[in-house]
């Protein structure tokens, strides 16, 4: 089962190594880990996304709960939550296959962002499934280069991502 | 306690003007001072030189090991003698990474540590500097937390921090990594005292409802058990346990880590359980109901990593400080995330006598009829005779610590230890070179006890340099060095896993360890009989200083009972001892 935790920690030098190297050595599988500013000052939300059964996510929420730097955990799977990823692909090009793949990828939202000679840049944003789908449009197109920021979350409306859990020793 | 500082030497007017502007390595120690810390062990080298250079006016006795690694567990073992953190210092490189087994072997053990190492100036960090080595990386995943002290300002809040995350909640080791600009940079001294860490809020109270159903699963119960392990002499909840139990009435196992922390005389005692547990503790780990384990992270030297074979029929209790552990290796029926003393202090207000009278009695019996066995002979010296006699003779009122090895299954089986801090081991790494400088530690603790290092012929040689700390400091620790010419342990595995394919397990060429220790001024004697043995024993004991006796064991004698990695509890090899 997929899941996406959201965490709050301290801004501070190697958190992001003391996070991803815990996860790490526990053996958990991470599918992407995402960190920027949030909205307190001094913290910053990291969102992992990750697979487990429920017994290995309690084990990983715990485990994370541990860090002193780990301010508040929570699991958006239970929780409707709002999830994007930003995905940047350099696609081989010319101009008599620009037009259609400015046609493929249109429903999808995504645009055209640096054309040059032999390949363009589409950028699109979503949930990793769309990102997927239309990545797989543009395979027959020849892929040069892709770069993704892997899964950022927040909960929708009223919910607070990392009330789930009480900070722990 | 600053009155002992200001007493000493030409800096005392520096030390009552508040206002006054102190180097980094001036404040460190003052910090140390206020947290009470009595003795400091450690190295020097050119990162931490400022902060020797504080210790030069002996305000806190700093002891000098042989190798960062005698010195860090000498602090473990000083820190498990008294609960208190224990303290050491290495120079940066080297010197930290020296430290690296000693704060995993805290880690595992969950001891209390505070490690101060030095690092290079902050401008040449990272450049591959001269002893630089990234010691906050390398230690990441084996510390409890850690701090790089970037600006002298910061030092007596991260100080006062790593104290208090070192001995509160689940204790473990905190790395303190101080850059020489660092402790060379002036500011003013204001020790801070409180601590607000917003990420770090261990819980320490039970959650009544949970007490109440085990109260309820108690009085179902028919077959109860503990399972008491080291959270219960962390916690000094030994008095709380005997209580508990003999109120309901509940036969107690206690794993490596929690010998001591129930009375090795106990008639609900059963012993140890696990791999080179007794029969009784395992055969009573099968069949119980219900399980209660208290401050156990079951491990699998318990387990056998065979959940399948493990307590299947039992409502698993679990009583734990660390949340985390709590559904980590088994499925916990009800988590109790508490301090053990606390919650086992909640749990006897109206605590149920359970309905376990028979099961008691047929556990009991197990314990007499197959208790931990050995065939004696007068022809040779029999390991478990020496660890017997070692009881006899100190009346079991000494602090015993041990190595990694047959040993050390010995001393867990045939030693009853009455009281916790009494057993000082490497329960969850399982370090050999552990054992004698931890002894060094629970003496300082203890000058007055008799403390007793037992240790193999391989462990001794890890870390024998340190009998020159003894020698010198005239440490009372009494070293019996069970000697089996071989890797013992290893040796037991190749013949039982490996058929007696004996590879790089002989150690018949060791030096003599009688001339070893003299060549460090320390007393020694060697015993190869019964006889020599209790005669030897008995004049280390009764000399003043350290002593070292090298008992002549016989080599191929093996642990049992045990149980095979792989197999269940209820497939025990007796021995062939165990006739
Ligand atoms: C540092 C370290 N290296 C290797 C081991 C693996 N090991 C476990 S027991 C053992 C043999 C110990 O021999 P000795 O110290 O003579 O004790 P004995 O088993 O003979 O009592 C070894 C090598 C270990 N536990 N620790």
């Amino acid at each position: 089962m997929r899941h996406i935790l959201s965490v709050l920690v301290n801004d501070q030098p190697r958190v992001l190594a003391r996070v991803a190297g815990l996860l790490g050595r526990r053996n958990f599988n991470i599918e992407s880990i995402s960190v920027g500013e949030s909205e307190e000052p001094g913290l910053s939300r990291m969102v992992i996304a990750t697979r487990g059964d429920e017994q290995t996510m309690e084990q990983v929420q715990k485990q994370l709960h541990k860090l002193v730097d780990v301010i508040k955990v929570q699991d958006l799977h239970d929780h409707s939550a709002v999830e994007r990823e930003l995905l940047l692909v350099k696609v081989g090009a010319g101009p008599a296959t620009r037009m259609e793949i400015s046609g493929i990828i249109e429903p999808f939202r995504a645009s055209i962002v640096d054309v040059g000679p032999h390949s363009l840049i589409v950028q699109a944003t979503g949930e990793r499934s769309k990102l997927d789908a239309l990545m797989e449009l543009l395979h027959p197109y020849g892929i040069k280069e892709v770069a993704r920021t892997g899964v950022t979350a927040l909960s929708r409306g009223a919910n607070k991502a990392g009330v789930a859990l009480t900070a722990g020793g | 306690m600053a009155q002992r500082l200001a007493m000493s030497a030409e800096r005392s007017e520096d030390l009552t003007q508040p206002q006054q502007e102190y180097s980094g390595s001036e404040i460190l120690l003052r910090c140390l001072i206020e947290e009470g810390v009595e003795v400091i062990f450690g190295y020097p080298g050119g990162a931490v030189l400022p902060i020797y250079d504080s210790l030069y006016h002996g305000a806190v006795k700093h002891l000098l090991a042989r190798h960062e690694q005698g010195a860090i567990h000498a602090a473990e073992g000083y820190a498990r003698a008294t609960g208190k953190p224990g303290v050491v210092i290495a120079t940066s490189g080297p010197g930290a990474t020296n430290l690296v087994t000693g704060i995993a072997n805290a880690q595992m053990d969950s001891i209390p540590l505070v490690c101060i190492t030095g690092n290079v100036n902050q401008d040449l960090i990272g450049t591959d500097a001269f002893q630089e080595a990234d010691i906050t990386g390398i230690t990441m995943p084996i510390t409890k937390h850690s701090y790089l002290v970037t600006d002298v300002r910061e030092l007596p809040r991260v100080v006062k921090e790593a104290f208090h995350i070192a001995s509160t909640g689940r204790p473990g080791p905190v790395l303190v990594d101080i850059p020489k600009d660092v402790s060379n940079g002036k500011t003013g001294y204001h020790y801070p005292e409180q601590v607000h860490i917003r990420g770090y809020q261990p819980k320490t109270d039970p959650h009544p409802l949970q007490i109440t159903r085990l109260h309820q699963a108690l009085a179902e119960a028919k077959k109860p058990l503990i399972l008491a392990g080291g959270g219960v002499v962390t916690s000094g909840g030994e008095h709380e346990l005997i209580a508990f139990a003999e109120t309901a009435r509940v036969p107690v196992t206690t794993t490596l880590m929690g010998l001591g922390g129930f009375p090795g005389q106990h008639p609900l005692w059963l012993g140890m359980p696990g791999m080179h547990g007794t029969y009784a503790a395992n055969h009573a780990l099968l069949e119980c109901d219900l399980l209660i384990g208290i401050g156990a992270r079951f491990d699998d030297r318990v387990t056998m990593g065979r959940l399948d074979k493990f307590a299947t029929g039992a409502k698993i209790v679990h009583i734990d400080i660390d949340p985390a552990e709590i559904g980590k290796n088994v499925d916990t029926y009800i988590p109790i995330v508490g301090d053990v003393k606390k919650s086992l202090s909640a749990a006897l207000e109206g605590l149920p006598r359970s309905r376990s009278e028979a099961w008691v009695k047929r556990v009991q019996g197990w314990y007499r009829e197959k208790p931990n066995r050995y065939r004696d002979s007068d022809q040779v010296l029999k390991p478990q005779w020496v660890i017997r006699h070692l009881h006899e003779s100190t009346g079991g009122d000494a602090i015993v610590t041990t190595d990694v090895g047959q040993h050390q299954m010995w001393v867990a089986q045939y030693f009853p230890f009455a009281k916790p801090r009494s057993f000082i081991t490497s329960g969850g790494l399982g370090t050999m070179g552990f054992g004698f400088p931890a002894a060094i530690g629970a003496q300082l603790a203890h000058p007055e006890a008799t403390v007793i290092s037992v240790t193999g012929d391989g462990g001794f040689q890890m870390t024998s340099q340190e009998l020159a700390v003894i020698a010198l400091g005239n440490i009372p620790v009494k070293v019996a060095v069970l000697n089996n010419r071989c890797l013992g342990m290893v040796r037991q595995w190749q013949e039982v896993f490996y058929k007696k394919r004996y590879s790089e397990v002989d150690l018949a060429d060791s030096p003599d360890f009688v001339k070893l220790a003299e060549a460090y001024h320390v007393k020694a004697w060697r015993a190869e009989s019964k006889e020599e043995a209790a005669r030897a024993w008995k004049e280390a004991l009764s000399a003043p200083g350290p002593a070292v006796v090298d008992f002549r064991i016989h080599p191929e004698e093996n642990v049992y009972p045990m149980v095979a990695p792989g197999k269940g509890l209820d497939e025990m090899i007796m021995g062939e001892e165990e006739s």
